[in-house]
């Protein structure tokens, strides 16, 4: 009985770490970019979250629903003015600039925010749980797997069944080709960032509601989110999905066994499948 | 006003000069065929012209605004669409995606839609589910034309439509034209095949190492003023 | 006279010479400086080494590691171990430390050779992750909180007497100059095997392998052998490099000695803002770093923000650092590794 218990909380942790991933997986997918600055800019979405939270009052999930628009300019802007510069053959110069963003952000937000524990009001969530007759599943973790769930779905859904998908997709082919029907890449990218900044708002709202939270956690966060994404395959939504769920089963199990080995069991799965699958476990067909 | 003109249009790839003052203008609803040899210039002229090689703004005028300088996204918004040499379909969009991404570029109604596209290449509408890069290189030809028309353009830029393709398939496309004509696109045609561009075309340009050494009505030209241009022995010849 | 080849040029003959007078003096810097100086030598020579070991294996190599902290930690654990656990002298033991950051560097090369680009880069990171949990498992020293070099053998040290003589210093003291002296000697090798590797036939496979792997296969290079053999010695290297930190410390702690921001943020922002691809870059990288660290540090986070800053800066407006602005005017070139051809003088 124990181990269904662990399988289950398990699946919900890996909710939360596809939604950490969503994002990174499809600007990866779009424009073959890496942020390192993804975690930060996760707990940096968190403390937005909470701002707003702390001078309306409103609760986190309306709060995320007023940081979602500010946060989508962010990234819109970030792509816009920094990233797209610095996009090209070359990867050292996407790497070394999101590396500087990654550390100017979480000394940023240290000396904004203090480093201070800081947690997400969500009025009695955190505590109530949901009987499923195999095991007792908490609230807010289930709400976590099924936003998962559905952000993928949206996200899939935009991409293949609506116009900016298809300038998406034919951006991420050929962007010169592209431009000649008239798409301006530039623009393209700077909606994907800003997309994967609304994707990072909501996995912020379930950090933040879910656990506690401060400036130097981003970077677990950003190797959780890069586990899930590789595990799955990349270019792969759904794959990501399922690499969320191996990363946070493996974990849980791991902490089953003993507390100290949660992390520890999460990177020993990555390692193996990167052993036995090295292009992850649901590859794109075409790279 | 042309709706297309180019004023001493210089292009260089860094050391390498590959246009030297190029003049050249295109009517609305005319078709200009483009001829030369390999490293005439012909493809450097095309990617001035869209806008993928930037110029000084003035080089290259749409209707009277200079668009040399600008994003080749604001020249196809501005009626311009380009068929590019070697099809350039998106391996990741289906037959009928890359169609619906050339209407990307649509500035209001006109005569070609999904529907007239599939009814100027039939075969189309079967293979529309098919990935662009499933079809056979004729197809994927048909495809490229039919994404451009998608945007209703004013002016149609196609580059080497027929290169590497089988004379019947050629004759197939070539025949689409008169009826891409039909709905009002003027048509510049950059071709290695000058019997063909000749069929089609209302004038002729013809360039060699950068420079145009032939220019004139495509029914005057002889084809001793074009093997002239081609070897240099003749620099102009009546407009 | 005949036309040949080569990388000298008149700035890298002067260089040289001065490069010698400045290492006589290093030497004997401790003669006439406090030790406080002493002591920012030995940091200055210690980033500059990882600096130049990080911009081998991605400035030349193409191989952006996120995770060499793991080969400082593996080598400054390894050196403990060999002076807690079997008692060995901690100077012989330096070595150990590189051994076991080239045993970690084969199976990290082996995982993150699997992944592509910018997830290499991660890929390195979570192997350094590993490597420092499970680290921190290991009770016999310390765990997660770590463990102290004690007294009696710090003031053992191979030499320590010696020094203390030489100077009349005491034997702290003593032992920041020998770790000073250390340092200097495994700089001086570090640069010179790195210039010597540059300027071989691999040197040459390795820029055509960052540039192009199918161009270098094209050439009879195999691209994975070099790359193997770089990020190996660069593993080995800087695992000496973290055994010698750790030895003038003399204290240890996983958290520290697998520091990502100290071992590898620090050292990347080095070889970005000094200017990456050059030997150069990493010399006027650590002196820059040096110096804001000097003049900064004590504004604690705000002075991290500004570097994360800078290193952006320099990225989008000069890719290629303040070396690279400074050889753009000037030609000026100390450490050249490109092949000139020199004609003969038409009057001679």
């Amino acid at each position: 009985m124990i181990w269904i218990e662990t399988l289950v909380q398990g699946l919900m942790l890996g909710g939360l770490y596809a939604l950490f991933a969503a994002g990174l997986s499809l600007v990866f997918g779009i424009m073959r970019l890496v942020n390192l600055a993804h975690g930060d800019l996760i707990v940096a979405a968190a403390f937005v979250i909470l701002l707003v939270v702390e001078m309306s009052g409103l609760n986190p999930f309306v709060s995320a629903l007023i940081a979602a628009p500010v946060l989508f300019g962010f990234g819109y802007v970030l792509q816009r003015a920094v990233l797209n510069r610095v996009l090209g053959n070359d990867i050292l110069p996407p790497l070394l600039v999101t590396f500087g963003l990654s550390v100017a952000l979480q000394n940023g937000m240290l000396e904004l925010f203090s480093a201070d524990s800081r947690r997400l009001p969500a009025a009695g969530l955190e505590s109530a749980s949901l009987n499923l007759g195999v095991s007792t599943v908490g609230t807010l973790p289930l709400m976590t797997l099924a936003s998962a769930v559905a952000a993928i779905f949206v996200l899939n859904r935009l991409l293949y069944a609506t116009a900016l998908g298809r300038a998406f997709r034919a951006t991420s082919d050929d962007p010169v080709t592209a431009s000649l029907m008239g798409i301006n890449p530039r623009h393209v990218f700077a909606m994907a960032t800003g997309l994967a900044m609304v994707v990072v708002t909501i996995a912020a709202l379930y950090l933040g509601m879910r656990s506690n939270f401060d400036p130097s956690i981003g970077p677990a966060r950003l190797i959780y989110a890069f586990q899930a994404v590789i595990v799955g395959g990349l270019g792969s939504l759904w794959g990501t999905l399922a690499g969320g769920a191996i990363i946070g089963v493996a974990q849980t199990l791991g902490a089953q066994i003993n507390p100290e080995w949660q992390i520890l069991a999460g990177h020993v799965a990555f390692l193996l499948v990167l052993l036995v699958r090295p292009r992850g476990l649901f590859p794109r067909a075409r790279d | 006003m042309s709706l297309l003109e180019t004023r001493g249009l210089t292009a260089a790839y860094g050391q390498f000069k590959a246009l030297f003052g190029i003049d050249m203008r295109v009517e609305p609803g005319e078709v200009v065929a483009i001829i030369g040899a390999n490293g005439a210039g012909k493809t450097t002229l095309l990617r001035s012209i869209t806008g993928v090689l930037r110029q000084a703004p003035g080089m290259v005028v749409h209707s009277g605004t200079p668009i040399g300088a600008m994003s080749p996204d604001r020249i196809m918004q501005r009626g311009v669409a380009m068929v590019p040499e070697g099809r350039r379909l998106f391996p990741s969009l289906s037959v009928e995606e890359n169609l619906l991404i050339g209407a990307q570029a649509r500035r209001g109604d006109g005569p070609w839609t999904l529907e007239a596209v599939y009814a100027l290449f039939p075969i189309l509408r079967e293979r529309r589910a098919s990935p662009g890069t499933a079809l056979s290189g004729g197809q994927q030809q048909m495809v490229a034309i039919g994404r451009a028309l998608m945007s209703n353009p004013e002016l149609l830029l196609c580059d080497e439509i027929s290169l590497g393709l089988a004379p019947v398939i050629i004759r197939d496309i070539y025949a689409a034209l008169p009826r891409i004509r039909e709905g009002g696109a003027a048509m510049v045609i950059v071709e290695q095949d000058i019997a063909r561009a000749l069929s089609v075309a209302d004038r002729v340009y013809c360039l060699m190492e950068g420079c145009v050494t032939l220019h004139g009505r495509a029914d005057e030209i002889t084809r001793e003023d074009i093997h002239a241009a081609y070897f240099g022995t003749r620099t102009e010849a009546q407009g | 006279m005949q036309a040949y080849v080569t990388t000298r040029t008149r700035a890298s003959t002067i260089a040289g010479i001065a490069a010698i007078g400045l290492v006589a003096l290093a030497v004997a810097a401790p003669a006439f400086v406090s030790r406080i100086v002493i002591q920012d030598l030995f940091f200055i020579l210690t980033m500059l080494m990882l600096a130049q070991l990080w911009n081998l294996i991605a400035g030349y190599g193409g191989m952006v590691s996120v995770g060499q902290q793991a080969f400082v930690g593996i080598g400054a654990y390894a050196m403990f171990g060999g002076v807690l656990l079997w008692g060995w002298d901690p100077v012989p033991a330096i070595i150990l430390g590189g051994l076991a950051a080239l045993a970690l560097s084969v199976p990290m090369a082996f995982f993150a050779f699997r992944l592509q680009g910018a997830y290499f880069a991660i890929g390195t990171w979570v192997v350094a992750e590993v490597t420092r949990l499970l680290v921190a498992q290991w009770r016999a020293l310390g765990g997660g909180t770590g463990t102290s070099l004690p007294r009696q053998v710090t003031a053992d040290i191979w030499g320590v007497d010696w020094v203390a003589d030489l100077f009349g210093v005491r034997e702290a003291a003593a032992r920041d100059i020998l770790a000073y002296w250390l340092a200097l000697a495994l700089c001086i090798l570090t640069i010179a095997a790195i210039y010597w590797l540059l300027r071989s036939r691999t040197g040459l496979a390795l820029a055509s392998v960052r540039d192009n792997d199918e161009a270098a296969r094209s050439v009879g290079v195999d691209p994975r052998r070099v790359k193997w053999l770089v990020f190996l010695a660069a593993g080995f290297a800087t695992g000496l490099v973290g055994a010698l930190v750790y030895m003038q410390t003399a204290r240890i702690s996983p958290d520290a000695a697998f520091s990502v921001t100290t071992w590898t943020a620090y050292v990347i922002f080095i070889v970005v803002i000094g200017g990456i691809g050059r030997l150069e870059g990493p010399v006027l990288g650590v002196l820059v770093f040096w110096g804001l660290q000097t003049a900064f540090a004590s504004y604690g986070s705000w002075y991290l923000f500004a570097l994360g800053i800078i290193a952006i800066v320099v990225m989008l407006f000069a890719p290629r650092g303040l070396w690279g602005l400074l050889a753009d005017r000037t030609g000026l070139a100390l450490f050249p590794v490109q092949r000139r051809l020199i004609l003969p003088d038409k009057k001679a």
